[in-house]
C-alpha cells in the first residue's frame, strides 16, 4: 500500500513571527535564568544560550513568556508597521 | 524531581508550526517528548495535533508519527506496538496522543480494548475539554456550564471521569497532570515509559480560543485549574493513589484551594453561570475531593 510521507521540516507553516502583533523583548538586566519562559513557549522558539534568545522568525507573540517571567523580565512591545 | 534548567534541550515540536499562538497542546507536547525521547513513534488521530504538523510534504513533529482517523488512535498503537514486537524492537517507545473527543467520545472502546489487551503503550489524553478543531463542540469531558457551539446556554451535564474508566482496567500506570507544571509532567511521562504493559496519561489543556481567554494566560490557565482543585494532579501505581502539587493538600484537606469563581471567571466560555451553577460547581468539585480523599486511604 502507497502512503504519503511527510518529513520533519523547521518552517513547515512559513515565518511564523509574521503572525505577531506584539513583540517579545528580553531585559537582560532582569533575568534570573529560571528558563521558565524556555519551558513554555508554545513555538520552541526561544533557545538556552548565555540568556534566553528568541527566534523571531518563528515567535508567534503569544505572550505566554512575558506572563509567566517570574521577574517580569520580558516586555511585550508592539510591532511598528 | 528534576529541574526545568536540567530537561533535554532537544525540541521534537519544531518551530513554524500551525497551531495558534499561545497554544496548550505543543507545550504539552515538547514536555512529553522530551521525556520520550526520539525512539518513539506517536499515533494521531483527528484533532488540531494533526493539523498542527501543517501540510504534506511537511510536518512540524521530529518524531515519527502516524495520522489516523478520528476514532482509531488505540487500536493503530496497538498494530505498532504489535510490527514493533514482532521485529524485536522493544526499545521503542509507542506514544497514542489523542484530544478528549477521541479519548472520552469516539475512540473509547478502541482505548478500552488496548488497555484491556496489555499493549505496551502510552495513550495521553491532552485535555482541552471539546473538539477544537472543528470549532468548538461539547465532548464527554466538557464541564457543566460551559459554553460550547453545541451548549451554546451551557452544557447541562458534569464531564465524564476518563482516567478513573482507565483505573478500572487494572492498568499499571494512569497519571493526570498540567502543562503549568512542566516537571512533574515530565517525570511522568519518564516514569510511564519505563514501564510495561498500558500507560494512560491524561494533561488538562487549557485552549485560548475555545475558553475564551487571551493567548497569554495558557499556563496561568492551567496553574489555576490546579490551585482551584478544578482539576488534580495525581499518579494511580500498582494500585496506590498518591496526589502531585497542590492537589495533595486539597484532597487531604490541609489545603484551601484558591475560590473557583477566580478560574472560571477568567474564561469567557463560563460568562453565562448564575450563581446557581456557581454553587453547584462548587458542590460537585468538593464531592470529587471527598470521593478521592477516600480512594487514596483505601489501600
Ligand atoms: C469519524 C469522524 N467524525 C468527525 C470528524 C471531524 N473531526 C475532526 S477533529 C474533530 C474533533 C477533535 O476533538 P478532540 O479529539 O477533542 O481534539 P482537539 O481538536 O480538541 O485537539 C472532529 C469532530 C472526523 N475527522 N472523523
Ligand atoms: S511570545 Fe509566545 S511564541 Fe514568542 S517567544 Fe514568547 S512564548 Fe514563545
Ligand atoms: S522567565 Fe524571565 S527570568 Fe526566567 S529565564 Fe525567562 S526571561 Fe529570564
Ligand atoms: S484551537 Fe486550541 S488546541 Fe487547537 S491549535 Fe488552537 S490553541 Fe491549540
Ligand atoms: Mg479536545
Amino acid at each position: 500500500m502507497k502512503t504519503t510521507i511527510s518529513y520533519p521540516t523547521k518552517e513547515a507553516m512559513g515565518k511564523t513571527g509574521s503572525w505577531r502583533v506584539f513583540r517579545p523583548v528580553l531585559h537582560e538586566d532582569k533575568c534570573i535564568k529560571c528558563w521558565m519562559c524556555w519551558v513554555f513557549c508554545p513555538e520552541s522558539a526561544i533557545r538556552k544560550e548565555e540568556f534566553p534568545k528568541i527566534d523571531y522568525d518563528f515567535c508567534k507573540g503569544c505572550g505566554v513568556c512575558a506572563n509567566e517571567c517570574p521577574v517580569n523580565a520580558i516586555e511585550m512591545r508592539r510591532e511598528e508597521k | 524531581m528534576v529541574a526545568i534548567k536540567d530537561l533535554p534541550e532537544e525540541e521534537y515540536v519544531l518551530e513554524g508550526n500551525a497551531a495558534c499562538p499561545g497554544c496548550p497542546i505543543t507545550i504539552a507536547l515538547r514536555t512529553v517528548l522530551k521525556a520520550l525521547g526520539k525512539d518513539t513513534i506517536m499515533t494521531v488521530p483527528a484533532s488540531c495535533s494533526a493539523v498542527i504538523q501543517s501540510l504534506y510534504p511537511k510536518t512540524s513533529f521530529a518524531v515519527p508519527t502516524l495520522n489516523i482517523a478520528f476514532e482509531a488512535a488505540a487500536a493503530s498503537a496497538s498494530g505498532i506496538e504489535a510490527a514493533l514486537h514482532a521485529q524485536g524492537k522493544d526499545d521503542v517507545t509507542v506514544l497514542a496522543w489523542a484530544g478528549d473527543g477521541g479519548s472520552y467520545d469516539i475512540g473509547l472502546q478502541a482505548l478500552s480494548g488496548a488497555l484491556e489487551r496489555g499493549t505496551n503503550f502510552i495513550y495521553v489524553c491532552y485535555n482541552n475539554q471539546m473538539y477544537s478543531n472543528t470549532g468548538v463542540q461539547r465532548s464527554g469531558a466538557t464541564p457543566y456550564g460551559a459554553w460550547t457551539t453545541t451548549t451554546w446556554t451551557g452544557k447541562k451535564e458534569r464531564q465524564k471521569n476518563l482516567a478513573e474508566i482507565a483505573m478500572a482496567h487494572n492498568i499499571p500506570y494512569v497519571a493526570t497532570a498540567s502543562i503549568a507544571y512542566p516537571t512533574d509532567l515530565y517525570r511522568k511521562a519518564k516514569k510511564a515509559k519505563e514501564i510495561k504493559g498500558p500507560k494512560y496519561m491524561e494533561i488538562i489543556a487549557p485552549c485560548p480560543p475555545g475558553w475564551r481567554f487571551d493567548m497569554s494566560k495558557t499556563v496561568e490557565m492551567a496553574k489555576l485549574a490546579v490551585e482551584t482543585g478544578a482539576w488534580l494532579m495525581y499518579e494511580f501505581e500498582n494500585g496506590k493513589l498518591t496526589f502531585n502539587g497542590p492537589s495533595k493538600g486539597i484532597v487531604e484537606g490541609s489545603r484551601e484551594p484558591k475560590p473557583v469563581e477566580d478560574w472560571l471567571k477568567m474564561q469567557g466560555r463560563f460568562r453565562n453561570l448564575t450563581e446557581e451553577d456557581i454553587q453547584k460547581i462548587k458542590r460537585d468539585l468538593k464531592e470529587g475531593w471527598e470521593f478521592y480523599r477516600k480512594k487514596s486511604q483505601l489501600f
